[in-house]
């Protein structure tokens, strides 16, 4: 269980956003939802400590992340796996050698159990025949699927993703959507998933946490989404079906 | 108004020196760290020291030759022995040249490249995609990065010396101005141990400033390629004035 308590979190002058606070429950998908620049990614990277906040906690399992000693706060976030935006995927290395990297470094598995790891991996999210590729030779959505590779390769209990689907065609983002669902699912892992994408949030989450106005204006079950008094959720709902629309019309 | 510019430049200054202190400081604990470093530290020999030998190889010969021509030339008259054309060379080129003018060049090859590096790694999120599995970034980016600097700088410097010297021998034969046997009897009779050992600390130090400074700016860069770009820029800049200012500190703390 992931408790975000009253979080504030500015850089300089600029306040992203004040107060947060919500709890993410083991097993659950939470999607994180707003405009562009309102803080999404910040408030995804408080989760493992890669950003400290100006105030407020986080608990995970009742520790707070923020007080860990260094090799502790490692330990810590060996249990989640990121996928970020652009993949980050090691431009130096291949494809392959990407996915293996955790493996090299963490596990002493040899190479016939990495190999066999890794093309595990590289088959669940639809990329069987592409890890000698170099990471240059892949396009936009195989980069997120091996970037998702390599975030499940150790079997991590939570999964954090950021826009996982943006820029990428309405297939492959489907697609993308299917693999979420279906990780949650047969790995048993606490997702969060950044996204602006109305689409996804219905099929994948069970909660939605809406940022806006530097603060977290709307957090509940997916399914109260659409009769809340919320006046810019439904808004940003509105314009982001119409933006659907206008996609597949 | 405009002081009130000065004293936020001056702050930001000091923080951004504190920043860099803490970053040594991660760097220096994490260095017992070594199998997470260990494949990076090679390929950062290699990068840094052997790749670097043809313009070391290059800067070497030009500085020794041009020198040893326009000693010649300022010395034209019969009052000193034409020996003492070798001498000033030697020296010049062990205390000071060798060491300097490699620094400046390296500061634009080995420091752009790094700052560029680390930049490019932060801003696509790859540093933080190694600290998210719990990976030292730390230990696997700069650390290697700054070993390998302090390490090769003094190879680099002692090979910059002796083609430095070879150019000075070429020049002066080809140009007839001082056979080499003068060359080397000039050479020789100014040549000191611990002038050596001084251009060694010198290309060490020369080694850590410019490593380092880009490791900090690489590292702590923001804002997509123009962010890149900027760190870099204020990388080599950086390293070019903390050359100088660190070649003068040592020459009156050390001679
Ligand atoms: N490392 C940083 N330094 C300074 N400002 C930052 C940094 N990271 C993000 N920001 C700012 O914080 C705000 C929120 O950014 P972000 O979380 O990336 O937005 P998004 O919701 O689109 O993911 C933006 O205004 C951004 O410019
Ligand atoms: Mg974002």
């Amino acid at each position: 269980m992931i408790e975000i308590k009253n979080l504030t979190k500015s850089f300089g002058d600029l306040l992203v956003w004040r107060d947060v606070s919500l709890t993410i429950q083991d097993g659950e998908t939470t999607a994180i939802i707003g405009r562009s620049g309102c803080g999404k990614s910040v408030l995804l990277k408080h989760l493992n400590a890669l950003m400290y906040p100006d105030e407020g906690q986080i608990l995970i399992d009742g520790k707070s992340v923020f007080d860990l000693s260094y090799t502790e706060l490692r330990k810590v976030r060996q249990r989640f796996g990121i996928l970020f935006q652009g993949g980050a995927l090691f431009d130096s290395i291949s494809t392959f050698e990407n996915v293996a990297f955790p493996l090299r470094y963490f596990t002493d598995q040899s190479e016939e159990e990495i190999s066999h790891n890794v093309n595990e991996a590289l088959t669940m999210v639809n990329l069987k025949d592409s890890g000698s590729k170099s990471t240059a030779e892949l396009s936009g959505g195989m980069r997120k699927r091996v970037g998702l590779a390599r975030a499940i390769i150790l079997k991590p209990d939570y999964l954090l993703y950021d826009e996982p689907t943006s820029g990428l065609d309405p297939r492959t983002s489907g697609e993308i959507n299917e693999l979420i669902v279906n990780l949650a699912n047969t790995m048993d892992i606490t997702s969060v998933v950044i996204t602006h994408d109305m689409h996804s949030v219905l099929s994948i989450s069970d909660k939605v946490a809406f940022l806006d106005e530097q603060k977290l204006s709307w957090f509940g079950k997916t399914d109260d989404m659409k009769h809340s008094d919320n006046k810019n959720l439904m808004d940003f709902i509105t314009a982001s079906e119409y933006q659907i629309n206008k996609q597949t019309a | 108004m405009i002081s009130a510019i000065k004293e936020l430049r001056i702050a930001g200054g000091i923080r951004e020196f504190g920043r860099y202190g803490q970053l040594l400081y991660q760097a220096l604990r994490s260095s017992t760290e070594f199998s997470t470093y260990r494949k990076n530290l090679f390929h950062e020999f290699v990068k840094v020291g052997y790749e670097s030998i043809p313009i070391i190889f290059l800067v070497g010969i030009f500085t020794g030759a041009v020198m040893t021509l326009q000693t010649a030339y300022q010395l034209d008259t019969d009052i000193y022995p034409s020996t003492i054309i070798g001498s000033i060379v030697v020296q010049s080129l062990i205390i000071e040249l060798a060491a300097v003018i490699s620094a400046l060049v390296l500061a634009g090859k080995v420091g752009a490249r790094m700052s560029t590096e680390l930049g490019t790694m932060r801003v696509s999120e790859q540093i933080d995609a190694l600290e998210a599995m719990g990976f030292n970034s730390v230990s696997f980016l700069v650390v290697p990065r700054i070993a390998a600097g302090i390490l090769m700088f003094p190879i680099l410097y002692i090979t910059a010396a002796v083609f430095g010297i070879l150019g000075g021998i070429t020049a002066g034969a080809v140009d007839g101005i001082l056979p080499v046997a003068e060359f080397m009897e000039g050479g020789r009779a100014f040549f000191f141990e611990s002038d050596i050992i001084f251009g060694i600390i010198k290309s060490f130090v020369f080694g850590f400033v410019i490593t380092s400074i880009a490791c900090y700016k690489g590292y702590y860069a923001f804002g997509g390629a123009e962010g890149v770009g900027n760190a870099t820029t204020r990388a080599t800049v950086l390293s070019c004035i903390f050359v100088l200012l660190a070649d003068f500190i040592l020459a009156a703390l050390l001679l």
